[in-house]
């Protein structure tokens, strides 16, 4: 007993950090805190307007699952059926087709009471397309490898952190360069997910593929979460840039890194969140 | 003194000269920024007051012609003398705007929690004094560009503080529904920026830079209650922030998240489907509820101080105290459903929030009584703060009892957007919350300006503001009750409400004179700046921190080290002393080594032992109520 006992009063009693951080850290922590009520509220909205509407039943999906594209003309009536093969062969054509496809394939899929307006279109045949992999049916394949760049980085960002706790520069450098190189990639993909959507003639206030509101939530809270990562970038680029010029060595300590790393991670899990009621759902 | 202070001052920060600029304008100084907040909240609240003026003229007097009111809002809006009918909305609008937000919570948190926070917590300043001037600058931001919206064309936002969908959501719906809603959308999301760099910035300082000492149960009640309103403000104001940014979508990029089926005569239909009106006030209303009581809490924390410094007395209940405040703080984020009861919603829901807004009332009473156990046999000294917070007990008594007739829904089927609920809210929230504003201005103002503000002036302040608030606002509940509509321009084309007339008169005399009566508050407050009695470093004989502090206000706070804290902030009158009054940093003979020096000794203390004896919930409440020293 003779060295120090930290008792509760020593904890809360003043004169030091009860959580054992500094302010900066506090103050991000507290800052995530209350952006994660930002990310509740739009997500709050997402379901409140979502459950409005019927969801596509299930066997419908599964039966366009099943034949979709090539295999469109086996299973429904032969008239409809010829513009959307006609639509999966033009596809075959390149990506400068993909407009037209939807001009032709989404209708088609319409007047078979597949996307109405009554009805919340199934995200897997909304988001089934791939870059260069025009005419296939891959539902959500994209958008789960953008989950896996954004948690991959999340990843180095962690190994980043841990570089700058053992105070190696040149391992902070990398990991950051490549965290940075992550939230680029992610960017990229959901600008490429964006066009898609759009060329197929989505707007905030239009949706082919059923209620306009779907559109307008996809573009209002993938958005705004895609402003969290680039601001994110930004901050990982600028602490990269110190990094380089040696500002956390001098200074004898790497906490900024693990400060941008809080606010990476966050924005990260939020996407979790996104993904799961946008694509899962 | 003085000099041992310059020279300490310099010792400790490499005193360099502070240019104008840094020292008035872009200040990093806690104290200088409050005094920011003050004089623009005090300015807002002057111009939210003239406007309420305006409108009160005409409810009471529908049919004259006011020259003034056309000489102030030009021959547009107040044609004749006699305010245009959209105008009035505007007003409104903009006076409900500017005094919940830019006076109650940017001008009474702003203030208190900047100069009170590290005085009384022991620190030399804020965790980060430069976000700390961006939040006050982000406010002024906002505050220029709210006002600036009574410039444009078309006129300001009218569709009333909370504004609901669908006018706030159509650019077209009415005048006050374009440029003014847009500029309106603009500052309250920079009043948002504000207010979370101020919170963030105050949840820190509170949690990480107390002094030694200064534990949580040892705090102030003000700061107990300026953290917890930091909490508040920190998780509700981003949900209007999100439900501000769809509101933006839907009037500019024309998406439908609030709007569906709207039939307008002329137009037919508009194309807006699939949105709902009611997912904005769920929204809207996450803030709405938290935020009266971001209004309110700060007001608490300032009148609990008050009244035990002026009572000579250890407030009464601390631990009930602080953990009133920490269920008021968790019960209002589930009890905003009150104020839709008649929007519609599941009965089941409805009766969910009448449960939890009713049990909002434990708390609420739980500090009344504490406050008037206070008093109780008090050695009361009435100095104008004391007047002030015994002032807010009694608005905060008769305002929420009428805010138990509102919690029940099927009451309210009755009273909701009648008079009732404007004389509910205005005496609970804005009299009480404005009172503890000035009782804080009253007590603190030697703090903030090393002077003395004038007596006879403050009693006259004080009784004539305190006759005429409720003479404005205690008529409205009859009125509401006989079922008198708010947010209405003129009732003469409604017969029924002409019986009504003269009780407007009243109510627009009274309010002129309450009007007079800030004025005197505004000569004394200007005037006492630079011709008040000079005070001395602790005018009140209080026990918290801030009262050790040099009169000079010296950047850092502190000429020497930091003061170590050993008691409570409420050893008042304690028998065990000679003098009737020990300040926190000052040692307790019996009791000097507890808190620090246990920790390396070689025994434990008592202090550490777990405790075995059995507590019967009866001892427990009774330590809750028990006054402590270490
Ligand atoms: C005992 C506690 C309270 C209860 C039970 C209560 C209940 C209510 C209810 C049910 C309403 C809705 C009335 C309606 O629109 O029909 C209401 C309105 C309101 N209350 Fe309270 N209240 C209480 C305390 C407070 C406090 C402490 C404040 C502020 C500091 C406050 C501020 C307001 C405001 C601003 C409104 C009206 C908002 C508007 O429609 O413009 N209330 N209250
Ligand atoms: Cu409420």
């Amino acid at each position: 007993m003779s060295t120090q006992t930290i008792s509760k009063s020593s904890t809360w009693g003043g004169g030091n950090s009860p959580f054992n951080v500094s302010y900066g850290k506090l103050m991000m922590w507290v800052f995530l805190l209350s952006d994660a009520f930002t990310f509740s509220s739009l997500l709050i909205a997402y379901g409140a307007i979502r459950y409005s509407y019927d969801s596509t039943p299930i066997e419908q999906i599964d039966a366009l699952e099943l034949k979709f594209a090539e295999n469109v003309q086996e299973k429904f009536a032969p008239d409809v059926a010829e513009t959307a093969s006609h639509a999966a062969t033009t596809l075959e054509h390149g990506a400068e087709h993909a407009a037209e496809h939807a001009e032709h394939f989404i209708p088609a899929l319409r007047e078979l009471g597949v996307f109405t307006e009554a009805q919340w279109p199934s995200p897997d045949l909304v988001f089934n397309h791939f870059p260069f992999a025009h005419g296939l049916h891959l539902p959500l394949i994209f958008v789960s490898l953008m989950t896996l760049i954004l948690i991959l980085s999340s990843v180095t960002m962690v190994l980043g952190v841990e570089a700058g706790q053992q105070g190696n520069q040149k391992a902070v450098s990398k990991w950051m360069l490549l965290t940075i190189i992550g939230g680029f990639m992610f960017l990229g993909c959901q600008a490429w997910e964006w066009t898609n959507f759009i060329s197929a003639g989505a707007r905030m206030w239009s949706n082919p593929y059923g209620p306009p509101a779907f559109a307008a939530l996809f573009f209002g809270v993938t958005g705004f979460h895609g402003f969290h990562v680039f601001s994110g970038v930004v901050l990982n680029i600028i602490i990269y840039i110190n990094n380089l010029k040696g500002t956390y060595a001098k200074r004898g300590h790497y906490e900024m890194v693990e400060k941008v790393g809080l606010y990476w991670h966050f924005v990260d899990l939020v996407w979790v969140f996104v993904f799961t009621f946008f694509y899962l759902i | 003194m003085s000099t041992a202070v310059a020279h300490a001052h310099t010792d400790d920060h490499h005193h360099h000269e502070e240019s104008f600029i840094s020292k008035y304008i872009f200040s990093m100084d806690h104290k200088m920024i409050s005094k920011q907040f003050l004089i623009t909240g005090i300015i807002m609240g002057l111009i939210g007051m003239g406007m309420s003026i305006a409108f009160r003229l005409q409810l009471a007097y529908p049919d004259t012609s006011f020259p003034i009111l056309e000489w102030l809002f030009g021959s547009k809006w107040a044609p004749d003398g006699k305010l245009d009918a959209g105008y009035y909305m505007a007003l409104v609008t903009m006076h409900g705007t500017i005094m919940v937000f830019y006076v109650l919570t940017a001008g009474l948190s702003g203030t208190f929690a900047n100069l009170l926070l590290p005085l009384q917590i022991g620190a030399r300043d804020m965790a980060s004094p430069f976000m700390n001037m961006l939040s006050y600058w982000f406010f002024f931001l906002s505050s220029v560009v709210l006002l600036s919206s009574l410039f444009v064309e078309t006129g300001p936002a009218s569709g009333g503080w909370t504004i609901y969908p669908p006018l706030s959501a159509l650019p077209k719906a009415m005048p006050g529904s374009g440029m003014g809603m847009t500029l309106w959308l603009v500052a309250i999301i920079l009043f948002i920026a504000s207010s979370l760099l101020g919170g963030i910035n105050y949840i820190s300082t509170v949690l990480n830079m107390r002094t030694k000492g200064m534990s949580m149960t040892r705090l102030p009640l003000t700061v107990w209650a300026l953290f917890l309103t930091a909490v508040l403000g920190l998780l509700s104001f981003p949900v209007l922030l999100g439900g501000g940014l769809l509101l933006m979508f839907d009037r500019g990029f024309g998406t439908s998240f609030y709007l569906s089926d709207i039939y307008l005569g002329s137009a037919g239909a508009l194309e807006h489907t699939g949105g709902s009106p009611v997912l904005f006030q769920h929204l809207f209303w996450f803030l709405g509820h938290p935020e009266v009581y971001i209004i309110i809490m700060p007001a608490l924390g300032i009148t609990s101080e008050i009244i035990a410094v002026n009572s000579r007395k250890p407030i009464f209940g601390y631990t009930a105290m602080v953990i009133s405040l920490l269920g008021i703080a968790f019960l209002s984020f589930i009890v905003w459903g009150h104020h839709m009861f008649i929007t519609g919603m599941n009965p089941l829901l409805g009766a969910v929030f009448l449960v939890t807004t009713l049990i909002i009332a434990v708390p609420s009473a739980v500090k009344t009584f504490n406050y008037l156990a206070t008093l109780w046999r008090g050695n009361i000294r009435f100095t104008n703060a004391m007047m002030f917070a015994i002032g807010l007990v009694s608005f905060f008594i008769s305002g929420g009892l009428t805010g138990i007739f509102l919690g029940n829904a099927t009451l309210d089927i009755q009273l909701h957007d009648t008079y009732f609920v404007v004389g509910h809210f205005h005496i609970v929230m804005g009299c009480a919350a404005i009172f503890g504003m000035l009782a804080g201005i009253y007590h603190w103002f030697p703090k903030m300006f090393g002077r003395l503000m004038n007596k006879p002036l403050g009693y006259i302040h004080f009784w004539l503001t305190f006759a005429s608030a409720y003479l404005v606002f205690f008529p409205m509940h009859f009125i509401g009750l006989a079922g008198v509509p708010r947010r209405y321009y003129a009732f003469t084309l409604l017969p029924e409400y002409g019986q009504w007339a003269d009780v407007n008169v009243l109510m627009t005399l009274a309010a002129i004179l309450g009007g007079i009566a800030q004025l005197v508050f505004i000569y004394n407050f200007f005037s006492s700046i630079f011709i008040g009695k000079k005070s001395t470093e602790n005018p009140w004989e209080a026990n918290t921190l801030e009262w050790t502090t040099p009169v000079e206000r010296i950047h850092g706070n502190w000429p020497g080290a930091i003061p170590t804290v050993y008691r409570w902030a409420y050893d008042y009158s304690n028998p065990a002393y000679d003098e009737d009054f020990k300040m926190q940093n000052v040692p307790d003979e019996s009791h000097v080594v507890e808190l620090f020096e246990t920790n390396t000794g070689t025994a434990p203390s008592t202090k550490d032992k777990p405790e075995t004896e059995t507590v019967s919930f009866f001892t427990l409440i009774r330590n809750w109520f028990k006054p402590r020293t270490v």
